[in-house]
């Protein structure tokens, strides 16, 4: 057992290791300092000339996010296009059908939010040309797009007074070719050395010592692996996901893959400190991340590696803990690690069945999800945490009897008002879709209209109630992960998860951004000593304890439905 | 700080509560609830409790629960409102007795109006109600007359008790012409008489704009207030969001949860505590102002005093006691004490300004008094001469001036200026004191200082000021040796020495420039344009129309110092907003633990262990958080009337106190308060 948890620690400080000088790189790129990867710039150059983008030319807050939105909307109507007519198309060496249109919009939404909710099997229900055309694509620009949003942010923040934020474009173009490509060249050669798959043939069939014919799916997955880990995506190559032999083939592997995640969500809150010159607020930030982060993963750790008292009641011996969902490869201590890791950053790649995880597991992992700031997606989870912030600044600045102020910013009814705004969605969401599911459930079981065939609960009671719960979680969340024993390939859930994303996606953009630009716009108040630092440890525990005041109380009575009635049962 | 018991009230205080109570039911009409969109949901809530009290009633049918309990339920919802309206309005009748006794200070008085004859005012005197008096009539007011109308003096000079206005019963002279031409309606004049032109429409006064204030009839919600508003709404809605959905997931577990459990979760749950007492703390704000004799002319101007950082104060009167006073005899050479000391007696006889004054007196405290003397034939101050003296029969000329004055007469004169005085001179001015040089027939007979006397406690002032991250600046005619060295011992941080008026704008301009909120006091008319630059701006209520009208307060009691309680009292308003928030949003914990495994105990037994309070029933667990939730409005109104206390410790320190008090006491107190009501219910169910 020591051994799993000083795997667990290692590979943590090794993501420290690497995220820390990222972050000092990402900073360089984008406020145009020297750095290693300049050698690139006449190939930017070609893309914004050959696309007709001035680099020049700076836009304040509203043009940047109607590039951002417009953009999007185009990868949309192009993955949803070739999503509903792969089946016609080549490179489908296994003859795979095209999606129905109602799979097709989730998907299509799904890996465009940097979600990768999969209501699909990567194996069976996507070609080779969509897997490494749209899939991989959109694991790519939506990355960049959560970076660039953010880099628009931090120039708002960074100085006193300004109307332009910079060009959406330059930072999305340098977020690919800085900052992912070669990151994910990196990973994805390890990961093929490893023996994850890099080919275009077909599955491959043998014989196995029973003699019975097995077929083995493969293709060019250790490039999208790679990109899967690092734009904290987390679509699988196949549908098992980082449980998969051939996706995760080892502990070194699983081990890369988790530090993969985590390096650039951890880069991002450091490079939000150097970029805007204030290190001391970044690694406030960074630590209250920390806390929040250790307070889910080691009761789940805890939990996972306790076993499950269910079975111990019944006399049977749990020597390496709770193994039901898990690799023996990767064991309970990591794989609960994992599950909080890919829930915090909005990744979602699973290297264990969440459903199978103990009660209280799954609702740290919902937490995790709810919070979704605890070092958070690629440049969204800071801009989640910054509405938490802002909430935090407004009520300790009354508590303190100033008018409140974030970097010498006031804080007004109007930045108020948006924060609540985005504040609100998150339950609004997440608690509206899971009442609609539980009300079908409840009063028309069976939903011909809308799943065929018959229910799409394999769970009954509070675990189902989880279920139901875990999944509009994860879209909202923008993670991606689920709790599988729900059926959720049907136009019921295909639609309602596909809302779900896109408003969970692009509404918590636009407000932390909107709200950026409008206080860039302000007069700049200096320092003086009776303004609240919010680079202070003061300020860290009272933004965790919004978070977590917050959190709690949109949330109580639906986990208590769920992941707490399940363990008080057990 | 003059600290006025005439026009306490305490805080309950029979007639108040009477009127109060009265109120707090008429303003369930619902088109004036909506302005406070938490208690109306609270309304709302009510309203639905009643009929299904009726409908239990009517058909007794129980699956709603018993009608006992839903009467209960719906009595307490009822209170909660009621007890949120009767803050407010505690709050309003608190003010409103504060603006009575302004009131009726100005009362129907009779006026006496100088009727106007062809281009000319001819002493054509009718007596007419003040309530007849409109802008730019003329009234005159002799010994004994009560003011009818706020107005400025164009004629005459008169001793005025302002009493009534600020509690200080010391009269005051007001003058026509210069800056103490203004005089307020109710006051009383005490000898003299004046002509006094008025200034403002009946209704439209300062004193009227802050009785609406202090009575909640005119306030404006502040930006702060409005952004606060907001948050409460979307964790209101949060809680909506929470309630509803909470219907489909019963569904779902088989559980029937009846609507008063429904109600009472979401009344529980949304921030009904600082929701129900806002107004009241807007209210008791802008009524502590006017405790403090401080008139503002809308609540955003006490909330800005808040945010000031820095402080513009005039040296004299604020920093120091009124003016220079002398302190020391210096003689030439060749002169005794006592033969100076008369010289200098002698040199001030006539002199009517306060230093002049000084240098008689502490002659006398040394034993030497001169009286005038016809003989004697006086020399003012002139601005040419810029020296006063006296000239005897016997031809003998004495004058005192500046130095460079003196020096110049005795030198042209052929006199030489001794180096003893000479250094006395600079040592003088170098310890902060004026030195005025005495001159016998432009012979130099020695020096006297003056020195400014700073006020006691000033410099504690100042410190708090620093402490709360207000920088102090003085602002003095002295010369730059000078202020330095007042600025120095009474510790501002900043001053501007040998000051126009418009260096003072200049430097609320550069201060604002760089984003600072900046404050000051003035009372004259060149203040004026200063006075409205100023993000807050109080004028003396002493000083002239025009500067009143050009800042955002006024100070009856004319002291300057008082800036330091206004920055405080907008302090108090943000800070008692900022913990009953954290204290109403932190009480929903325990409420959660309460309630929740209420709901659900029937059908999912195994959320007794949610049950941590040990509560009896799921009955008397609801109704304990539902009375809770109402009581602890009545408990607060104190506290929101007299305003959370601001500490100058720092704003991160202060931020822990506040978050330990009120975050951490939030958490604790409703555990401990549901708890205790849960076991009194046990007796009685």
């Amino acid at each position: 057992m020591g051994s799993e948890i000083t795997g667990i620690v290692v590979a943590f400080l090794i993501a420290l290791l690497i995220g820390f000088p990222l972050g000092i790189y990402i900073s360089n790129v984008f406020s145009g300092k020297k750095t290693l990867t300049d050698f690139l710039n006449p190939v930017e150059r070609f893309i914004f000339r050959f696309s007709g983008v001035d680099p020049k030319r700076e836009m304040n807050w509203k043009e940047n996010l109607k590039a951002l939105l417009s953009i999007n909307l185009v990868w949309f109507v192009y993955a949803f296009v070739m999503l509903i007519t792969q089946g016609s198309l080549f490179l489908n060496p296994d003859g795979n059908p095209s999606q129905s249109p109602d799979l097709a919009f989730n998907t299509a939404i799904s890996f465009m939010v940097n979600c990768d909710l999969q209501h699909y099997s990567g194996e069976s229900g996507l070609s080779y040309l969509t897997q490494v055309g749209v899939i991989s694509f959109l694991m790519f620009v939506s990355a960049a797009t959560g970076i660039a949003s953010a880099v628009i942010f931090f120039r708002a923040l960074g100085e006193k007074t300004t109307q332009v934020l910079g060009n959406f474009y330059v930072f999305f173009v340098k977020s690919i070719t800085r900052i992912l490509l070669p990151l994910s060249i990196v990973v994805a050669t390890i990961l093929a050395l490893n023996g994850t798959p890099t080919s275009f043939d077909g599955r491959d069939s043998l014989v196995t010592l029973q003699g019975d014919t097995v077929h083995v799916s493969r293709g060019p997955a250790a490039a999208m692996v790679a990109i899967k880990h690092l734009g904290t995506n987390g679509g699988g190559w196949f549908g098992a996901n980082s449980a998969h032999p051939l996706e995760n083939p080892n502990y070194f592997t699983n081990s890369v893959e988790l530090i993969a995640q985590l390096i650039i969500p951890f880069a991002m809150v450091f490079a939000f400190g150097f970029f805007i010159n204030r290190k001391k607020l970044a690694y406030v930030i960074f630590g209250v991340m920390t806390v929040g982060f250790l307070a889910l993963a080691i009761p789940t750790i805890i939990n996972e590696i306790n076993g499950n008292p269910a079975i111990a009641a019944l006399g049977a011996q749990q020597p390496n803990g709770a193994m039901e969902g898990k690799e023996v490869r990767f064991g309970p201590a990591f794989s609960g690690f994992w599950s909080i890791v890919t829930t915090v950053i909005s990744t979602g790649s699973v290297n264990s069945m969440h459903d199978s995880s103990m009660a209280l597991s799954g609702m740290m992992q919902m937490l995790a999800m709810m919070i979704n700031s605890f070092y958070g997606g690629c440049g969204v989870g800071l801009l989640n945490y910054f509405i938490y912030i802002i909430i935090a600044v407004f009520i300790s600045g009354l508590m303190v009897g100033r008018t409140p102020e974030f970097m010498g910013h006031k804080l007004e009814g109007r930045e108020i008002k948006i924060a609540a705004l985005i504040t609100l969605l998150s339950p609004f969401l997440i608690m509206t879709a899971t009442s609609l599911a539980a009300y079908f459930n409840a009063n028309h079981p069976q939903m011909a209209w809308a799943v065929q065939p018959g229910s799409w609960l394999n769970n009954p009671s509070y675990h189902g109630f989880s279920e139901m719960l875990y999944e509009n979680t994860s879209a909202n969340a923008n993670n991606g992960s689920g709790f599988e024993g729900l059926g959720d390939n049907n136009i019921f859930w295909n639609v309602m998860t596909g809302f779900v994303l896109i408003l969970g996606r692009f509404l918590p953009i636009i407000g932390p951004v909107a709200i950026a630009g409008l206080l860039a716009g302000k007069k700049h108040i200096p320092h003086s000593a009776g303004t609240l630092r919010t680079d202070s440890l003061t300020f860290g525990a009272m933004t965790l304890a919004v978070i977590v005041i917050i959190n709690a109380l949109s949330y109580f009575p639906a986990l208590a439905l769920g992941p707490i009635a399940e363990y008080f049962s057990m | 700080m003059s600290k006025h018991t005439r026009r306490s009230v305490k805080l309950f205080e029979g007639a108040l509560v009477r009127a109060a109570t009265g109120q707090s039911f008429t303003k369930l009409k619902p088109s004036l609830m909506i302005k406070n969109p938490v208690m109306f949901t609270v309304e709302i809530g009510t309203a639905v409790m009643l009929a299904v009290v009726l409908y239990t009633m009517i058909t007794g049918d129980t699956t709603e629960g018993s009608l006992a309990y839903n009467l209960a339920i719906f009595i307490i919802l009822l209170l909660t409102v009621l007890f949120a309206n009767f803050a407010e309005a505690i709050a309003e009748a608190r003010g409103k007795a504060q603006a009575e006794s302004l009131r009726k200070t100005r009362q129907d008085t009779p006026a006496k109006k100088v009727s106007l004859v062809g281009e000319i005012y001819m002493n054509e005197v009718k007596v007419v109600p003040s309530s007849q008096l409109h802008l730019g009539d003329r009234f005159i007011c002799e010994a004994g007359d009560v003011i009818p109308m706020d107005g400025e003096i164009v004629e005459g000079i008169a001793t005025i008790d302002e009493s009534a206005i600020t509690g200080e019963s010391a009269p005051v002279i007001r003058e026509a012409g210069g800056d103490r031409s203004s005089v307020t309606g109710g006051t009383k004049v005490l000898s003299d008489r004046i002509v006094v032109e008025v200034t403002t429409q009946p209704g439209e006064t300062f004193l009227d704009k802050m009785i609406a204030l202090v009575e909640g009839a005119n306030r404006q919600k502040t930006p702060n207030e409005i952004a606060l508003t907001i948050l409460l709404a979307s964790f209101t809605i949060v809680f909506i969001i929470v309630c509803v959905t909470l219907k489909p997931f019963a569904d779902y577990s088989g559980t029937h949860i009846t609507i008063a459990a429904f109600i009472s979760l979401f009344v529980c749950l949304i921030p009904t505590t600082i929701g129900g007492l806002l107004s009241a703390i807007g209210i008791a704000g802008m009524d502590r102002a006017l405790r403090a004799n401080i008139i503002a002319k809308s609540g955003k101007a006490v909330e800005t005093a808040g945010d000031v950082d820095t402080l513009l104060l005039d040296k004299t009167g604020t920093i120091t006691i009124g003016n220079r006073k002398a302190t020391n005899f210096y003689p030439a050479d060749g002169l005794s004490d006592k033969e100076f000391i008369e010289l200098a007696a002698l040199s001030s006889l006539a002199d009517d300004t306060p230093e002049g004054k000084s240098i008689v007196e502490l002659a006398a405290q040394k034993g030497v008094t001169k009286k005038p003397d016809k003989e004697i034939e006086f020399v003012a101050f002139s601005a040419e001469t810029r020296s006063s003296g006296v000239n005897l029969p016997n031809g003998v000329k004495i004058r005192k001036g500046a130095q460079d004055v003196i020096r110049n007469r005795v030198l042209k004169a052929g006199h030489p200026f001794p180096d003893s005085v000479d250094k006395k001179v600079k040592s003088i001015a170098e310890n902060g004191g004026t030195p005025l040089i005495v001159g016998l027939n432009d012979e130099v007979k020695g020096v006297i200082e003056l020195q400014d006397i700073i006020k006691p406690g000033i410099f504690e002032r100042f410190n708090r000021l620093r402490r709360m991250g207000v920088k102090t600046v003085m602002v003095t005619g002295d010369n730059p040796l000078t202020a330095k060295y007042i600025a120095n011992k009474a510790g501002v941080d900043d001053f501007i020495a040998e000051a126009r008026p418009e260096d003072k704008m200049n430097y609320i301009r550069n201060e604002q420039a760089t984003g600072k909120l900046v404050a000051m006091m003035g009372d004259g008319t060149n203040d004026a344009p200063a006075l409205a630059q100023a993000d807050v701006g109080v004028a003396m209520n002493s000083g002239t129309q025009a500067a009143k009208e050009a800042g955002n307060m006024v100070d009856l009691d004319n002291d300057p110092t008082k800036l330091i309680e206004v920055v405080e009292i907008g302090k108090q308003l943000l800070i008692t907003r900022g913990t009953l928030t954290t204290f109403s949003i932190a009480n929903d914990v325990a409420k959660y633990f309460a309630i929740v495994p209420a709901l659900f105990i029937a059908s999912i037994p195994a959320l007794q262990g949610l049950n941590i309070m040990n509560l009896k029933s799921p009955e008397s667990a609801i109704l304990s958080a539902v009375i809770f939730n109402a009581i602890i409005i009545p408990l607060l109104i104190p506290l929101a009337l007299r305003g959370v206390e601001y500490k100058p410790i720092g704003a991160s320190a202060l931020l822990r106190r506040n978050l330990l008090i009120y975050g951490i006491g939030g958490i604790a107190a409703p555990f401990l308060g549901i708890k205790a009501i849960d076991l009194l219910l046990g007796l009685i169910m």
